[in-house]
């Protein structure tokens, strides 16, 4: 890193977290590394986007990134403040700045309460006091920046659509004026077109409001629009980063996701090679790559050797001992 | 003639229309593409053709439905048995539903042939571990005995997509078959279903909302909004020249390679419910081209040979 580059929102550095599992009554305790060693900087003002497929570590890393969750190994720093040197009351503050949008909007807001109430709460629970008056200009202002109308405040979740519950979770998320958003997989149980109105609505609120995003997705496709750098994962570990959309993927598995990737063009059709075998079990990684066999690249080396993530001098970085050129 | 010719299908559910004037032909070894958003009635479509509808308290009360000359509107259910699974098969979203979590899966492929195709034990054991193979299961024999936890998402689709191929069928109707599973995952599946329709010669409905998997797959597209056809084609003039707001809108929901950020746009508002359907044409409040005459009158459908399209100005949405 060159002096001139401003120091990064969010640092994350050898970030791992381990989750116990018993497989059946009498048997031993097994382990699952759903995040490992994870090194990851956040830019300020930009959109950071995380992809990979179901168990790729993802979500974890969302939560990880939030201390929602404690990190078996490494360190997650909030404008250089390690997040787990906070006590409890420290941390509650800290988190009116960085806050979380949902996959499931359905469960993200608790069904008893109005729209209003729900996004009443986060000052509740900050202890941040508000005047009657002060509470009805809040609502109006959150659901007016979420373009939503006024009139549905007094309603309950039940009775908006889809779409209309997650600009109400974007609002909640928002309540606090905080810099930093993690959004994970904010539109994945939606309509392609609500989908589309959701990205378009979170686009004009970085704009407006500064905000950071780390963008958690499966879709490489959206990844690829919205985000500004892309982080390529795959059970657990970072194997690529794409310090830009643009860059071309050089790790193997980034292009299966490329390939599997459609576009909604039928004189651009792919060609769907055979990719063979599964992902995996997390709880039995293989010794070296864990994309070694699925990988038609792979060689004895990447069978005994993980490789390690290292930058070329455009910042692209790639785990692989074969990259793609 | 076509292996299936829909017309002017209504379907009714009590005193509710939720489904008008749906038409479109399928021929053997043809893939066509039924899109719209939750709500357009895609799936009722489905139900109807596999004459599931009584299960919801629906039925067809208007048009026709044709399969192989068959008149399936006309069908008891005892008749209709004979077709269900043996030539007409159904692939639904969530693999879960479709398995039986405390049978081997081996046996649930093998019950079909069984059934249907009065095959033995053996038979049916080598003729399910053969399909098993073919959609690139690996060491079939040993997950013909295993029970459906035991797989991913992505196998046990495959065994869902072995049991409906198990009798041998002539249409198969997938119903968002990939929506569950991982990207690359999704990718093989379609890949599979696409080499089946080649090599076999089946026909296949593929139900989806995803227009990137239309332009991947299919060889036809039926665009349905708000329970009535929008516009139909083939694949190559829908894409370059959709004639229907409703289908550009669709198509530019999804991001291409390249796409400058905030230049994605969604469809305002939401596919109405069915008591909710507004007068005109239906998709009139979320439309940027509507007029006037949009909100009073129902669009004709314009037919010009493989083109069918319901828009009172479809040629200002090129």
């Amino acid at each position: 890193m060159t002096d001139s580059t401003p120091a990064p929102l969010v640092s994350i550095r050898g970030l791992s977290r381990e989750f116990g599992s018993r497989s059946g009554l009498f048997s031993s305790p097994r382990v699952l590394r759903a995040v490992s060693d994870v090194s990851l900087d956040i830019p300020r003002g930009k959109v950071t986007g995380v992809v990979g497929e179901s168990g790729c570590g993802k979500s974890t890393l969302a939560r990880l990134a939030l201390c929602l969750i404690d990190a078996s190994e490494g360190s997650v720093r909030f404008e250089g403040v390690d997040l787990a040197s906070l006590n409890g009351g420290q941390l509650r503050k800290l988190r009116r700045r960085m806050q979380m949008v949902f996959q499931d909007p359905y469960s993200a807001i608790d069904p008893r309460y109005t729209i209003r109430e729900a996004l009443l709460e986060p000052f509740r629970i900050q202890g941040v006091g508000l005047s009657a008056a002060e509470a009805g200009t809040k609502v109006e202002h959150l659901l007016d920046i979420v373009g939503l109308s006024v009139t549905i405040a007094d309603n309950y979740p039940h009775q908006l659509s889809g779409g209309q519950k997650q600009r109400v979770g974007i609002a909640r998320a928002l309540a606090l004026d905080p810099s930093f958003l993690v959004l994970d997989e904010p539109t994945a149980s939606l309509d392609v077109s609500i989908q589309a109105q959701i990205i378009a609505l979170l686009e004009r609120l970085r704009r407006d409001l500064g905000l950071t995003y780390l963008f958690i997705s499966h879709d490489l496709g959206l990844v690829r629009y919205f985000c500004d750098s892309i982080v390529v994962m795959y059970l657990g570990r970072i194997v690529e980063i794409l310090p830009s959309a643009e860059s071309r993927p050089r790790h193997p598995y980034t292009r299966a996701l490329v390939e599997s990737t459609f576009e909604p063009d039928p004189t651009l059709r792919r060609v769907v090679t055979k990719l063979s075998g599964e992902i995996p079990s997390a709880f039995n990684l293989p010794a070296g790559c864990a994309f070694a066999a699925r990988c038609e690249h792979a060689s004895d080396l990447c069978r005994t050797e993980r490789p390690e993530l290292s930058k070329d001098r455009h910042d692209h970085a790639i785990a692989c001992h074969h990259p793609i050129d | 003639m076509p292996l299936l010719a829909v017309r002017d299908l209504a379907v009714s559910i009590s005193r509710l229309r939720p489904l008008d004037g749906i038409s479109f032909d399928l021929d053997k070894g043809e893939i066509l593409g039924v899109v719209g958003e939750s709500g357009s009635g895609k799936s009722l479509t489905a139900m109807a053709i596999m004459g599931l509808l009584p299960l919801i308290g629906g039925r067809v009360t208007g048009g026709t439905l044709h399969f192989d000359g068959i008149d399936l509107a006309g069908l008891g259910e005892n008749e209709y048995r004979r077709l269900r699974g043996r030539r007409i098969a159904l692939i639904t979203q969530n693999p879960m539903t479709s398995l039986d979590p405390i049978l081997r899966v081996g046996e649930q492929i093998d019950q079909v042939s069984r059934m249907h195709l009065g095959f033995s034990d053996s038979q049916a054991k080598k003729h399910s571990i053969e399909l098993m193979q073919q959609l690139r299961v690996p060491e079939a024999a040993t997950v013909h005995g295993q029970y459906p936890h035991q797989l991913s998402g992505g196998m046990k689709q495959r065994i869902v997509i072995a049991m409906a191929l198990a009798a041998d069928p002539e249409l198969i109707i997938a119903d968002e078959p990939t929506t569950a599973l991982d990207v690359t995952i999704q990718a093989q599946i379609i890949q599979i279903m696409v080499d089946l329709v080649r090599d076999r010669g089946l026909a296949l409905i593929l139900i989806t909302h995803d227009m990137s998997v239309v332009a991947q797959a299919c060889d036809r597209v039926v665009v349905l909004y708000a329970g009535r056809v929008a516009e139909s084609n083939r694949v190559g003039p829908i894409f370059a020249s959709p004639r229907h707001p409703y289908t550009r809108d669709l198509i530019g929901c999804i991001s291409r390679p390249g796409q400058v950020r905030g230049s994605l746009k969604g469809i305002r508002g939401n596919v109405p419910g069915v008591l909710d359907y507004p007068p005109g044409c239906r998709f009139n409040p979320r439309c940027d081209l509507a007029q006037m005459v949009c909100a009073e009158k129902p669009p004709e459908m314009e037919v010009d040979g493989a083109s069918m399209v319901a828009c009172h100005f479809s040629e200002g949405a090129r």
